[in-house]
């Protein structure tokens, strides 16, 4: 497998934290600003997915494994769904916006966007759940790709 | 008046874009064209009033799916064979 050049390397080291910290942003902001849990998951995702081109699978295979990548999933899935059971003494899905005070229950003032960060009830944590369950489904594609790819390449050329 | 002028030039350029990105015979050219083309899209998106969808298509159609196909070009071969 041919090595990618020092360019790329030193660009993709560079640009990987500051793709993460703007996708974690868009994660936890999801419930004021455009974006959400799958925007922000898919921005980090391809931060991860920019360090798997740049420095190669074996290189990434050896810090991050497939099965720690599927319990962030299941991490994600499950936190989502229990989230979702807070509110069974009411509803369903019950959103704590709506008068009770129990996690970030603030009924934010009128007016365009006031922008308080703990004024979305209970989405932020679920943005927060479907952002890891987001991060480790795509990252785990791309890394299984780039794993089950390598083999045959050297192969054919 | 800004406006009018994107919502005139990027959907000319989106379609541009894709165009030649069929017609290159060099598969990671082709796709380099195919990640320019999602990132025009995104942004027509955005003039369009929907940033959400816009976040969404940059993040996946841009990068992922460019990352995807250059790896499968890394696996198969890299020029597309004339008959």
């Amino acid at each position: 497998m041919d090595e990618t050049s020092k360019i790329i390397k030193t660009v993709s080291s560079v640009m990987f934290p500051f793709v993460t910290i703007y996708g974690l942003y868009v994660i936890l902001h999801g419930h004021l600003t455009p974006g959400g849990g799958f925007q922000g998951g898919a921005i980090v995702a391809s931060g991860c997915a920019l360090l798997v081109v740049a420095f190669g699978s074996d290189a990434i295979a050896k810090r991050v494994k497939e099965s720690q990548l599927s319990l962030l999933e299941s991490i994600g899935a499950l936190g989502f769904i229990s989230l979702a059971f807070v509110g069974i003494a009411t509803t369903f899905f019950y959103n704590s916006l709506a008068g009770t005070k129990f996690l970030f229950g603030r009924i934010p003032p009128y007016g365009s966007n006031p922008g308080y960060l703990s004024s979305g009830g209970l989405l932020p944590l679920m943005n927060l759940a479907v952002g890891t369950k987001v991060i480790a489904g795509l990252f785990a594609i791309v890394l299984i790709l780039a794993i089950a790819t390598r083999k045959k390449g050297g192969r054919s050329k | 008046m800004m406006f009018e002028v994107l919502q005139i030039v990027v959907p000319i350029l989106t379609v541009a874009a894709a165009i030649v990105a069929v017609y290159f015979r060099d598969l990671l050219s082709a796709t380099i064209a195919l990640a320019a083309m999602s990132l025009l899209l995104s942004m027509e998106f955005y003039i369009l009033q929907a940033p959400d969808v816009a976040i969404a298509e940059a993040g996946v159609g841009a990068c992922l799916t460019t990352a995807i196909l250059i790896f499968s070009i890394k696996a198969t071969k890299r020029m597309e064979d004339e008959k």
